[in-house]
C-alpha cells in the first residue's frame, strides 16, 4: 500500500494513493497454491500454445500436436456407443420418441429415465444422491458383476465423474491438527487428482511405492513401512488404491486385494477403491476383482466391518464419455451418522448432471440378448476393447525395442508408464533450468515432435528414476507412428546428451 | 468394547467425532430436514398410506421443469443433434439448430461431446459468452479469457470463495453476504471455515440494500476477522428484489472504499417482473463509473442455465466472468479448475445456445420468442398473483416479487406456537412449515434456512407451479395460516 501524508486543519492524515489488489498471490488460499495437476499442467499449456502457433501458420517440425497426455478416448477418435447416444438424444428431445428410426429398447430406456425425472424432463434437478431408479440399476449391476453379493441402492451416490466422489470422501475424512492431522495413503505413482485433493484439503499424503520390478504390484510390507513411518507425524486413516492402475496399468491379483483388505482392517484404515478402469483389462491371466466382492468373500469378520468406498465412472472402459461427467460411488459399512452428513454435503451442490446420470443408467443397464440393439452394442463394445488390448500390446512391444526405455506390460487401464534412462548431461541441463529431468525430456519431445506426454514426476516415482505417461488411445496406425517418433526422439536425445 | 458374544468390537474408522468438523457445520435448508420429510411422505403416499392430500407439492426449490415448465424446443433440438449427430441428416430439424450443433461439435475433441473440453470451457462457447455479455452491456468489452464455464453457478461461486479464503484467527477471511441469503453461501463459508459477515436487507423497503448497513456490518466484522469479499445476489434469492442502478453504484463504491472483492450472483437476470424494475449488470455499472472503478475493482459475476426462461437445472451449466483479477491469481484459478478436468459438456453446449439464441432472420426465431415470452409472462403473472393473495391474509405480509422465482413473506406466529416449537426443539418457522407439510402436503422452506432478523419469521415458496395449481396452493396456505393462528391463539 502506498500512502501520502497531508496536512488538514492541523491534523495529519494518511491518504491511500494506490493499493495492491484485494486478491493476490500472497493473500489467496495457501493450500490452493500447493495444488498441482500434471495431466493438464505446464506441458499441456505449452502444447496448446504450439497448436495455436500451428493454426496461425507457423512452421514446425510436425504438422499436428498429439495430445497423448490425457485419457480422453473420443478426442483420439474412438466412437461413442450408438445405443447410448440414441437414448441420450431421446431424453434430450422426447419428440423423437415418435421417430421410427430409433429402436424400441432405446425408447423404452429413455421413457424410464424421463419418468423418473421431475416434470419428465432432464432439465429438472434430481435427488442429490442421484435419480432413484438409476441407483437401483447401479445396485443391480454391482450385484451381477460381483456374483450376487447384495448391493443396497441407498449406498449408491451418483457423482459428477468419479473425481467428484473421491474429493467428497477425502473432504469428509480430513480432520485434526499437526501430529493428529489426517494422513491418506496413495500409491507412487498415482493419478494426481489424489495429491491435488490432499494438498487442497491440507491433509497429509502418505506415499507407498508400487514395485516396478514386479509389474507395479502392491507389496504389503511396503504399505506397512509407509504407514509406520507416517504414524510418527500424522494420523493415517485412509488407504487409496487404483485398480486397474493409473498411470501404471497394473491389474492387482485377487490375493493382493485380499492382503490389502486385511491390512486395512488390521490397521483401521478406510479403503478407497478407484475402479474406473474395471473393463479395461487386457493381459492374459489378469482379471478385474472388485474390492467389494473380495471383501464379502472374506467373510463377515471383514465384510461387516471394513469401511470401503468404491468408485466408477462413465469416462473410461469402453464408453469413453468423459465430457458427460458421469460416475458413482458405493459406500460399504459407513457409520450412519456420517452417511447422513455425506447426504447433507452433496445436497449443497444440488445434484450431479442429469445427462451423466442417464448415461450411467445405460452403462449399468445395457441392451440384453434378445433386444434389438444388443448385437450392435456388443459389436461396438468388443471392437473398442479389443482395439485397446491390441494397442496396449503394441505399445509395450515397441517401447521395449528402444534402448534406454523399459516398459512394463500394460495389463489394463489406458496408459503406458515406461521408465526412461536420461543421460547425466541432460539431467544436469534440466537442473540448471530448474526443471525436473523428465519434464525437460518431455518438453523437448513436444517441441521436436509435437507429441504431448506427461512426465513421470507428475505422478510420482522412486527417486532417481524417470518415466513418462503416454495414453494408448490414438488409432492403431497413428499410434504406431507415434511410438516410432518416440523411439527416434529417444535415440536422438540420448545421442545429443551422451 | 465387546459384543455380546465376547468378541471385541471396535468403533468405526470414520465417525461423527473424527470427521471433518467444517462439514458438520454445513447446512443447506433448500434440501434440508423439511424436504427429507416431504420425500418420506411421498413414499408413504405411494405405498397407499392415507393422507389429507393426494400429492406433495415441492415448492421448496427453484426447479421450473419439475413444476411443469416446458423446455425451450430449440435448445433441446440442438442438444439432441449434439448427442446423436446422425440426426444431422434428419430433415425434421431446422437448419439453424443443425448449424449450431455442427459448430459445437467442431469445437469438441473428436467432434464428440464425450471428449473432455478445455478446463476453462470450450473456447468458442467462451467467445459466444463474451459476445453475449458485450451485447447485454451496451458494448462494454468482454474478454473470453476472463470467462470460466462451470458446473452450474454454484461451482464457480464455491471456487471463488475457496480462492479467497486465507488467514487464521483475527486475520481469517470474512465474506459479506445478505440476510436473507441463498444458503449455498453460508454452506460454502462453513465448509471453508471462513467468517460469514451478515448484512441485513431492509424488509420495509422491499428488501433493498442499504450502504449504511453494509458499513455497520463491515466495521463490526473488522474486530474479529479480515473482511475481503462482498457477495450480492441480484435479482435476489430468496427475496426477489431487483436492486436499483443507484444502489448498485453505491455498492461498487463501497467495495472500492473498503477494499473488497465483489461477487455478483446474477443467475436470475432475465427474471424481472415489476414495473419500474430493471436488471443492471454489475459489470455494466462498474464500467459506466469510469476507469477509477472499472480498472481497479476486482469482481466476479455469475450466471447459470438453471433459471431465467430456460430452467435447465439438471444440465448444470454456468459461467463466471472475472474482472481485474491479478494475473498470478488467475493462473492459480486456471490450475485449480483443471483438477476437475472440465464442466459437463452438455451444460456447456446448452450455455452456448442461451448466449447465442435464434436471431430474427433464422427459422427457429418465432417459436423461440413465443416460448420464451410465454414462460417469462407466466412467471410475471404468478409473481403478481402470489403477492396479491398473500397480502390478503391477516398475519402474512408479502413484499412485491420484483424478480427471481420466489416469495419470502413474513408470517406472524402466535406466542403459543412459538412456545410449542421451542418445547419440541424446533425453530418456530420450521414448526409452522412442518405443520403445513403434514396437513396440506405443501413443502416450503422456513425463513430460518435463509436468515432473517431476530424475532421475525418467514418462509420461502417458489412461484413456479402452473397458475391454476398455484392458485390452489396459495389458497391452501392462506387457509392453513388462519387455522394455525386460530389453533395457537
Amino acid at each position: 500500500k502506498v500512502y501520502t501524508q497531508t496536512e488538514h486543519s492541523g491534523q495529519k492524515k494518511l491518504r491511500l494513493l494506490s493499493r495492491a489488489k484485494v486478491l493476490t498471490i500472497d493473500t489467496m488460499n495457501p493450500t490452493v497454491k500447493k495444488v498441482e495437476y500434471a495431466v493438464r499442467g505446464p506441458i499441456v499449456l505449452r502444447a496448446v500454445e504450439l497448436e495455436r502457433e500451428l493454426s496461425e501458420g507457423m512452421k514446425k517440425p510436425f504438422s499436428e500436436v498429439i495430445k497423448a497426455n490425457i485419457g480422453d478416448a473420443h478426442a483420439m477418435g474412438q466412437q461413442p456407443i450408438t445405443f447410448f447416444r440414441q437414448v441420450l438424444a431421446l431424453c434430450s428431445y422426447p419428440e423423437l420418441l415418435n421417430d421410427s428410426t430409433f429402436p424400441e429398447d432405446a425408447k423404452s430406456r429413455a421413457r424410464r429415465i424421463l419418468q423418473s425425472c421431475g416434470g419428465n424432463s432432464m432439465g429438472s434437478y434430481t435427488a442429490s444422491q442421484g435419480i432413484d431408479s438409476v441407483r437401483q440399476d447401479v445396485a443391480r449391476y454391482i450385484e451381477r458383476r460381483d456374483g450376487g453379493v447384495p448391493c443396497d441402492p441407498d449406498d449408491i451416490y451418483l457423482t459428477t465423474g468419479a473425481s467428484d466422489g473421491i474429493v467428497t470422501m477425502l473432504k469428509l475424512l480430513v480432520c485434526g491438527e499437526g501430529a493428529t492431522r489426517t494422513g491418506v495413503m496413495i500409491s507412487i505413482p498415482q493419478y494426481p487428482l489424489y495429491s491435488a485433493a490432499l494438498a487442497e484439503l491440507g491433509a497429509v499424503q502418505i506415499n507407498y511405492y508400487l514395485n516396478e520390478e514386479k509389474c507395479w504390484s502392491m507389496d504389503i510390507s511396503e504399505l506397512q513401512r509407509a504407514l509406520d513411518e507416517a504414524r510418527r507425524h500424522c494420523n493415517p486413516r485412509a488407504l487409496c488404491v487404483i485398480n486397474p492402475g493409473n498411470p501404471t496399468g497394473q491389474v492387482q491379483s485377487r490375493q493382493c486385494i485380499e492382503d490389502v483388505i486385511r491390512f486395512a482392517a488390521n490397521e483401521r484404515l478406510l479403503l478407497m477403491a478407484d475402479e474406473v478402469y474395471q473393463d479395461n483389462v487386457y493381459a492374459e491371466g489378469c482379471q478385474f476383482h472388485s474390492f467389494k466382492k473380495v471383501l464379502f468373500e472374506m467373510g463377515p469378520e471383514y465384510s461387516d466391518t471394513v469401511e470401503l468406498v468404491s468408485f466408477h465412472s462413465t469416462s473410461k472402459c469402453y464408453m469413453g464419455e468423459c465430457g458427460f461427467r458421469g460416475g458413482y460411488m458405493e459406500i460399504i459399512n459407513m457409520d450412519d451418522e456420517v452417511k447422513a452428513q455425506l447426504t447433507k454435503l452433496v445436497s449443497v451442490r444440488l445434484c450431479p448432471p442429469v445427462p451423466g446420470q442417464a448415461l450411467m443408467d445405460l452403462v449399468v443397464n445395457p441392451p440384453q440378448p434378445g433386444e434389438p440393439s444388443h448385437d450392435n452394442f456388443i459389436k461396438e463394445r468388443t471392437a473398442t476393447l479389443s482395439a485397446l488390448a491390441e494397442k496396449a500390446k503394441l505399445t509395450e512391444q515397441v517401447l521395449n525395442t528402444i534402448q534406454g526405455i523399459s516398459c512394463n506390460p500394460v495389463q489394463g487401464a489406458m496408459y503406458s508408464f515406461p521408465r526412461i534412462t536420461i543421460p547425466e548431461k541432460a539431467i544436469q541441463e534440466a537442473m540448471d533450468k530448474g526443471q525436473e529431468p523428465d519434464m525437460f525430456y518431455c518438453m523437448k519431445m513436444l517441441e521436436e515432435t509435437g507429441i504431448c506426454l506427461v512426465p513421470g514426476s507428475g505422478f510420482g516415482q522412486t527417486d532417481g528414476t524417470y518415466h513418462f505417461r503416454m495414453t494408448i488411445l490414438p488409432p492403431t496406425d497413428k499410434l504406431t507412428i507415434l511410438l516410432n517418433k518416440v523411439k527416434e526422439f529417444h535415440q536422438k536425445f540420448t545421442q545429443q546428451y551422451s | 468394547v465387546t459384543e455380546s458374544n465376547g468378541v471385541p468390537c471396535r468403533g468405526k474408522v470414520l465417525t461423527l467425532d473424527n470427521m471433518n468438523p467444517n462439514v458438520r457445520r454445513v447446512e443447506y435448508a433448500v434440501r434440508g430436514a423439511i424436504v427429507q420429510r416431504a420425500g418420506q411422505i411421498e413414499k408413504e403416499l405411494k405405498e397407499g398410506v392415507k393422507k389429507p392430500f393426494t400429492e406433495v407439492i415441492k415448492a421448496n426449490i427453484g426447479d421450473a421443469h419439475a413444476m411443469g415448465q416446458k423446455p425451450i424446443s430449440f435448445l433441446r433440438q440442438v442438444l439432441a443433434l449434439c448427442s446423436y449427430p446422425e440426426l444431422l441428416e434428419d430433415n425434421k430439424f431446422p437448419e439453424d439448430a443443425k448449424h449450431r450443433a455442427r459448430r459445437i461439435l467442431e469445437a469438441c475433441g473428436g467432434h464428440s461431446i464425450g471428449a473432455y473440453s478445455a478446463s476453462q470451457g470450450i473456447e468458442c462457447v467462451r467467445q459466444d459468452v463474451a459476445r453475449y455479455i458485450e451485447k447485454r452491456d451496451g458494448g462494454i468489452p468482454s474478454n473470453p479469457d476472463n470467462i470460466y464455464l462451470s458446473t452450474g453457478a454454484s461451482d464457480a461461486i464455491v471456487t471463488m470463495l475457496k480462492l479467497l479464503v486465507c488467514g487464521e484467527g483475527r486475520d481469517r477471511t470474512g465474506v459479506m453476504i445478505s440476510i436473507p441469503q441463498y444458503p449455498l453461501y453460508s454452506a460454502a463459508l462453513a465448509d471453508l471455515g471462513a467468517v460469514q459477515i451478515s448484512y441485513y436487507l431492509d424488509e420495509d423497503k422491499c428488501w433493498s440494500l442499504d450502504v449504511a448497513e453494509l458499513k455497520r456490518a463491515v466495521d463490526a466484522a473488522r474486530q474479529h476477522c479480515n473482511p475481503r469479499v462482498l457477495c450480492i445476489i441480484n435479482p435476489g434469492n430468496p427475496t426477489g428484489q431487483v436492486q436499483s442502478r443507484q444502489c448498485i453504484e453505491d455498492v461498487i463504491r463501497f467495495a472500492k472504499e473498503e477494499h473488497l472483492f465483489l461477487m455478483a450472483d446474477e443467475v436470475y437476470q432475465d427474471n424481472v417482473y415489476a414495473e419500474g424494475c430493471k436488471f443492471h449488470s454489475f459489470k455494466k455499472v462498474l464500467f459506466e463509473m469510469g476507469p477509477a472503478y472499472s480498472s481497479t475493482v476486482e469482481m466476479a459475476s455469475f450466471h447459470s442455465t438453471s433459471k431465467c426462461y430456460m430452467g435447465e437445472c439438471g444440465f448444470r451449466g454456468g459461467y463466471m466472468e472475472v474482472i481485474n483479477m491479478d494475473p498470478e491469481v488467475k493462473a492459480q484459478l486456471t490450475k485449480l479448475v483443471s483438477v476437475r478436468l472440465c464442466p459437463p459438456v452438455p451444460g456447456q453446449a446448452l450455455l452456448d445456445l442461451v448466449v447465442n439464441p435464434p436471431q430474427p432472420d433464422e427459422p427457429s426465431y418465432n417459436t423461440f420468442m413465443k416460448e420464451r415470452t410465454a414462460v417469462l409472462a407466466a412467471l410475471a403473472e404468478k409473481a403478481r398473483l402470489t403477492e396479491q393473495i398473500f397480502n390478503e391474509v391477516p398475519g402474512v405480509t408479502c413484499n412485491p416479487v420484483q424478480g427471481a422465482m420466489y416469495t419470502f413473506p413474513r408470517i406472524a406466529l402466535p406466542q403459543k406456537a412459538i412456545d410449542k416449537a421451542k418445547e419440541e426443539g424446533q425453530v418456530p418457522d420450521m414448526f409452522y412449515c412442518m405443520r403445513l407439510l403434514e396437513e396440506e402436503g405443501i413443502c416450503l422452506v422456513p425463513g430460518s434456512g435463509f436468515g432473517q432478523r431476530e424475532g421475525t419469521f418467514h418462509f420461502r415458496m417458489t412461484i413456479l407451479p402452473p397458475t391454476e395449481k398455484l392458485k390452489i396452493v396459495l389458497q391452501k396456505i392462506s387457509d392453513f395460516h388462519v387455522r394455525f393462528t386460530q389453533e395457537f391463539s
